[in-house]
């Protein structure tokens, strides 16, 4: 779709103050209002024609949803906290640093300076079908254009699929898998909390969707329990230019050791799916091993076990293995 | 009929605009409005009808400027298009080449994806409000670029020129490699890359040297 380079078209903007009210906002527009964090993947919808919300509530105003907090188990991030923000704090540095590495990898230092961890984690798919406005499957149509035989599929799915072949586009949401986060969801009902791994879903679930999240739920904070602080962490992301780009696969995780064996280990891989897939097999595995080379090239070889590549992109296949590998080793 | 009387709301919006810009700035933003006004086949009148302006005040370069913003006006808009602030260039408009960077309270962003409204009650910097306002002298980081030649059509010279005011601030003792994620939000087509680079850290230089 060529670009198209002037107004965003008009809606009405909503600033509220407290939390309470941009939940009554949601509420009152009912599935008609848009929710804007920092706005990076907001604006391309906009631009494009492709989401044309009546109404936008913006977050910016609301100084309860920023900050990292020392709570009693663990530190607690509001959802509008910046990446920089995230990426410098000492306290996520130095207890759980995969987060940080996660934030710093993110797109270039303007778009951290903007963007936000609610709405890096909340972003939709960068498919370039669906986000172009083609009447895909996610876009209510029905079929999907990545996966027909002639199409550019280089940088989706090699698994969980199901009729939509994207990717969930997220640096630090594996980062949260990996130091289990909570995402505490808050809607006029009341507040739910969930499991980070649980909080993305996928196409099975409810194809239109990259998260628990429906249209009147708001993101509120993450808590991140102190159970995973100061870990043993790895992460890593491959992508095509050293900015702004989003990966092609990234690992994080994170090793609890003891007497030089691995204790417990959470593994989680973005990129492969339609969301970040955590490897429980692969954690079982390396559990009680010291990480060396022989665990770690089984690690890697059943972390692609189902893998089922596109016609462009069976390089993932290997770029997962050899990544879940170099996680592992990184233990010994 | 219906079309007619769009035409004529959109008229008087126009002029009304284009007399508060008369007396707030110079002839050149009267000019660019056309830009910003002229609408789009894609755009229908009634989003015209719809948009309602407010009145704002907005502390940019150290001065309170008053302006009718749009609610879906984004802030490099307004910078050109209503301040005749056109130090700020839009390249891609998509946040993906960082030639619109401004510093909002000395935090380097992109000025085309955010909305103006979003930038009230904070402090916005252009490239046009780094000279010292009285004496005209121009800010450090301006000084190296001029000295090092860094920037051949200079066309994305603002955005990396904000970029690197902020990171002197940041980390005024920079490595070169340093330096270069500091400026990896920015593109330069004509890829002077290495100029640039030099450039950042003659501007650290000079920053410590002050």
């Amino acid at each position: 779709m060529a670009k198209i380079r002037d107004m965003i078209p008009a809606f009405e903007l909503f600033q509220p103050t407290t939390v309470g009210d941009a939940l009554e906002l949601l509420d009152e527009h009912r599935g008609q209002a848009w929710v804007l964090a920092g706005g990076l993947d907001s604006f391309d919808w906009f631009k494009d024609r492709v989401k044309r919300p009546s109404a936008v509530v913006d977050l910016g105003g609301i100084s309860e949803l920023t900050g990292i907090r020392d709570v009693e188990d663990g530190i607690e991030i509001g959802a509008m906290t910046s990446l920089t923000e995230i990426e410098r704090d000492e306290r996520v540095r130095s207890g759980f640093s995969v987060l940080a590495d996660a934030a710093r990898h993110v797109a270039t230092p303007q778009i951290r300076n903007q963007g936000t961890l609610g709405g890096n984690v909340s972003q939709d798919t960068r498919c370039w079908y669906y986000r172009s406005g083609w009447p895909c499957y996610r876009a209510g149509g029905n079929t999907c254009y990545a996966a027909a035989p002639q199409a550019m599929n280089r940088e989706h799915c090699i698994m969980g699929r199901s009729r939509c072949v994207a990717v969930n586009p997220s640096d630090t949401a594996p980062a949260l898998i990996a130091v289990d986060a909570k995402m505490v969801v808050e809607s006029n009902g009341g507040s739910t909390v969930h499991d980070a791994e649980d909080f993305f879903i996928g196409p099975a679930i409810d194809i239109t969707r990259m998260t628990v999240m429906k249209s009147q739920d708001l993101l509120t904070r993450i808590h991140i329990p102190a159970r995973w602080a100061d870990a043993d962490f790895y992460y890593e992301k491959i992508r095509d230019r050293g900015s702004w780009d989003f990966q092609l696969v990234s690992v994080a995780a994170a090793f609890r050791k003891s007497e030089g064996k691995i204790e417990e280990a959470r593994i989680s891989v973005n990129g492969v799916a339609p969301f970040p897939v955590r490897l429980d097999a692969v954690e079982r595995l390396v559990q009680g091993t010291s990480g060396d080379e022989s665990t770690a090239s089984a690690a890697g070889e059943l972390a692609i076990q189902g893998a089922r590549p596109l016609r462009h992109n069976d390089y993932k296949v290997a770029m997962m293995r050899n990544l879940v590998r170099r996680a592992v080793r990184s233990v010994s | 009929m219906d079309q007619a009387e769009s035409v004529s709301v959109l008229e008087k919006k126009y002029s009304r605009r284009t007399f508060i810009k008369g007396v707030i700035a110079t002839g050149a933003t009267a000019s660019s409005a056309g830009y910003l006004f002229r609408g789009s086949p894609l755009l229908g009148a009634a989003t015209y009808q719809t948009a309602t302006e407010r009145l704002i005040t907005l502390n940019v370069n150290g001065q309170e400027r008053r302006v009718d913003v749009l609610p879906h006006e984004t802030l490099a808009m307004t910078l050109r298009y209503k301040l005749g602030l056109t130090g700020t260039k839009l390249g891609c408009d998509r946040a993906e080449c960082g030639a619109c960077t401004v510093l909002i309270d000395g935090v380097s962003q992109y000025g085309c994806s955010m909305l103006t409204h979003q930038v009230r009650g904070r402090s916005v910097a252009t490239i046009e409000g780094l000279e010292d306002a009285d004496t005209g002298e121009l800010s450090v980081v301006q000084k190296a670029v001029m000295e090092e030649g860094g920037f051949q059509c200079a066309f994305c010279a603002p955005g990396f020129i904000m970029a690197m005011t902020e990171m002197i601030e940041v980390n005024p003792n920079p490595t070169r490699e340093e330096a270069r994620l500091a400026l990896s939000g920015n593109l330069c087509r004509c890829a002077d890359y290495d100029k640039i680079l030099t450039c950042a850290m003659r501007a650290a230089e000079l920053a410590r040297s002050v």
